[in-house]
């Protein structure tokens, strides 16, 4: 991208709150017999955390990946960022992926670069221009924001803990300060202490930096601190959206089971005596 | 923004004020911090007419502010947060692993590279110890032993391998006949090109061939297959569950590279011997009884002994490499690759070094 081209790119007046960010309209995705999801609707709005929560196979991942551009569903209509992306080819695509970050499950780091060449990967891709000292001063800041320790920025993936990895993952979807966020279960395999650091880092980093949070997540503590919404996947399709109180209204039995049963309870009552974050 | 020709960034009346105007994010990043390095110090920097900031243009201001006490105006709340936030950040830059400089640093790998050879060798000790013990195992309790995984190692690394060994020295067979009888036909002695046929394939030729071709197949698929389940934690869970890595991976592997060189060999000696006949059939006009009863003749049973003597000795180094680079793949997926291709190379390697010692102690013996 030349500097040029920076012209277009949208300024503070598009970033309106309540404004669609993602918008997903009758999805369908299946492998072979096995239909994923069939007439899958959703909404993403700008400057919310929509947790993503749905029983094992239900296709929170492949949701992601369809909105993404990693898989091609079968029908249906995704638009992210006012893009309509379904069919649409490699250079125009380009555009829209330098202004989100995402974080996949395992971190998918890039194993034979450091954590903080990991976070400069992007920015070269995009930014060819910026000179190395500057970059390599950009990658340290990011990997200092995302919560490592200083020594880590020139560790290799292989050297670091699950909880690090999941900070240098974070420091890399950051990299080119996107709007758009995609975490994929940034909390598994976490301790609390370490969930719960890194709910009150996603929380910090989207109040700064005006961030659009799409989160995928099991973590019932997550949900109850961070999100503004919750989306729950069932049936094929998002049978609910809405904040956990108006999910509790409802009488699906999923949901109920989900947030009333004894793991949601303690999660709640954990938030309501002011223990975690937000 | 940038294109309004009335407002634009840079030097505005004074000298040393760098105003700047619009998005000051990382899509600028390049330029503005090319126009910063050109203001004169003292330095002031207005924000007054920035509209949007990112973190990295946060920083661009930060690095003025730290490296030339540059001053700011007209900040936003909003970039006043910003610009707090990234100073927390700021930490001393460190990207890559710290180097030494050059000629300390080519000390350094010296060093290294004599400590992991030592390393490596007391390493292929101890692993050829603990595969010695897992055999004792499996002898001195036969119900441990795998034979499914044996019968699958032995069709993955014999029987699907005897198309290729059978073209492969079907092939050599005939290039020896043809040069042996160019050559000798100088002489007249065309018909001493069995001779060599026969001496040269069984003796050597079929023997390293073979040999070559299985560590390009199963040593480096060993070495690959272990790597890869030592990356994906397969290798702990098996240890944690109380399988033996060596017993369950290693001995199935060593088993069927020993066992089946030498059948493999024997097929290569003959399909050597069937194309050096075909050729000297064909081009010679010696018909094949006449072939079959001159190689009785002249090749004595002694180079067979010698051929299928080294072959199970060139399976096990070929099966020890394989298996001991997979076993020393630790960290990334890069090496996996790494440990394959020097599975291959050190097989191969040991094995025409040993090829030599064999010929010299063989011709030694008197099974000339």
């Amino acid at each position: 991208m030349t500097e040029q081209n920076s012209t277009n790119l949208p300024a503070t007046d598009t970033r309106k709150d309540g404004e669609i960010v993602i918008s997903v309209r009758g999805l369908k995705n299946s492998f072979g017999d096995q239909i994923i999801h069939d007439g899958l609707d959703l909404d993403l709005r700008r400057g919310e955390i929509l947790g993503v929560v749905g029983g094992s196979g239900t296709g929170k991942s492949v949701l992601m990946r369809s909105i993404i551009g990693l898989q091609t569903p079968d029908e249906g209509e995704i638009e992210v960022l006012g893009e309509n992306m379904i069919g649409r080819d490699d250079v125009e695509a380009k555009n829209i992926r330098r202004r989100w970050g995402i974080l996949f499950q395992n971190g998918a780091l890039f194993s034979t670069l450091t954590v903080a060449e990991n976070v400069e990967v992007p920015i070269r891709e995009y930014f060819p221009f910026i000179k190395p000292p500057l970059l390599d001063e950009i990658a340290s800041y990011k990997v200092a924001m995302s919560g490592l320790p200083a020594d880590a920025g020139p560790k290799y993936p292989s050297e670091l803990s699950g909880g690090m990895r999941k900070r240098a993952g974070l420091a890399r979807a950051l990299a080119l300060d996107p709007e758009l966020l995609f975490l994929d279960e940034p909390t598994a395999g976490l301790d609390p202490i370490g969930a719960a650091a890194f709910d009150e880092l996603i929380e910090n980093l989207k109040q700064r930096l005006d961030l659009t949070v799409f989160l995928i997540t099991h973590d019932l503590d997550t949900l109850w601190a961070i999100c503004d919404r919750v989306a729950v996947l069932s049936d094929q399709k998002v049978v609910a959206v809405g904040t956990i109180e108006e999910l509790l209204a409802l009488d699906h039995p999923w949901i109920q089971e989900y947030f009333n049963g004894p793991r949601g309870r303690a999660a709640s009552a954990g938030l309501k005596k002011g223990q975690r974050g937000a | 923004m940038g294109d309004d020709p009335t407002r634009r960034d840079g030097q505005d009346g004074e000298d040393n004020v760098y105003r700047c105007v619009g998005a000051l994010t990382i899509t600028r990043a390049a330029s503005t911090q090319r126009e910063i390095d050109a203001v004169p110090d003292p330095l002031t920097i207005d924000l007054s007419e920035v509209e949007r900031i990112d973190t990295v243009g946060a920083w661009l201001v930060h690095r003025a502010v730290r490296d030339r006490q540059a001053k700011v105006t007209g900040e936003t709340e909003e970039s006043r947060q910003l610009l707090e936030q990234v100073a927390e950040a700021d930490r001393p830059v460190r990207v890559r692993p710290e180097q030494r400089a050059a000629p300390l640093r080519a000390l350094e790998e010296l060093g290294d590279w004599v400590a992991d050879a030592g390393n490596t060798l007391i390493g292929l000790l101890g692993f050829l110890g603990a595969t010695v013990i897992s055999f004792a195992a499996v002898i001195a309790r036969p119900r441990r032993f795998r034979m499914n995984a044996v019968v699958q190692r032995f069709d993955l690394v014999g029987v699907r391998a005897l198309g290729i060994i059978g073209l492969m020295t079907f092939l050599i067979g005939i290039v020896i006949a043809q040069q042996g009888a160019v050559q000798l036909q100088q002489f007249g002695a065309e018909v001493y090109t069995i001779n060599l046929i026969g001496r040269i394939s069984v003796r050597e030729l079929a023997t390293l061939m073979t040999a070559i071709m299985v560590a390009g197949r199963s040593g480096s698929a060993f070495a690959a297959q272990i790597g890869t389940m030592k990356i994906t934690e397969e290798i702990d869970a098996m240890r944690t569950i109380g399988v033996s890595p060596t017993e369950a991976l290693v001995v199935p592997r060593m088993l069927a590279a020993v066992v089946m060189m030498p059948l493999l060999s024997f097929y290569a000696m003959v399909m050597s011997l069937l194309g050096g006949g075909i050729f000297v059939w064909v081009a010679l006009g010696i018909p094949p009884m006449t072939y079959i009863q001159r190689l009785q003749e002249v090749v004595p049973i002694t180079d067979l002994w010698v051929g299928l003597i080294k072959a199970p000795v060139f399976g096990f180094i070929i099966a020890l490499a394989g298996c001991f680079q997979g076993m020393l793949v630790e960290g990334n997926s890069e090496e996996v690759g790494t440990r394959t291709t020097a599975a291959v190379v050190q097989s191969i390697f040991l094995v025409i070094v040993l090829d030599a010692v064999f010929a010299v102690f063989f011709s030694n013996v008197g099974w000339i």
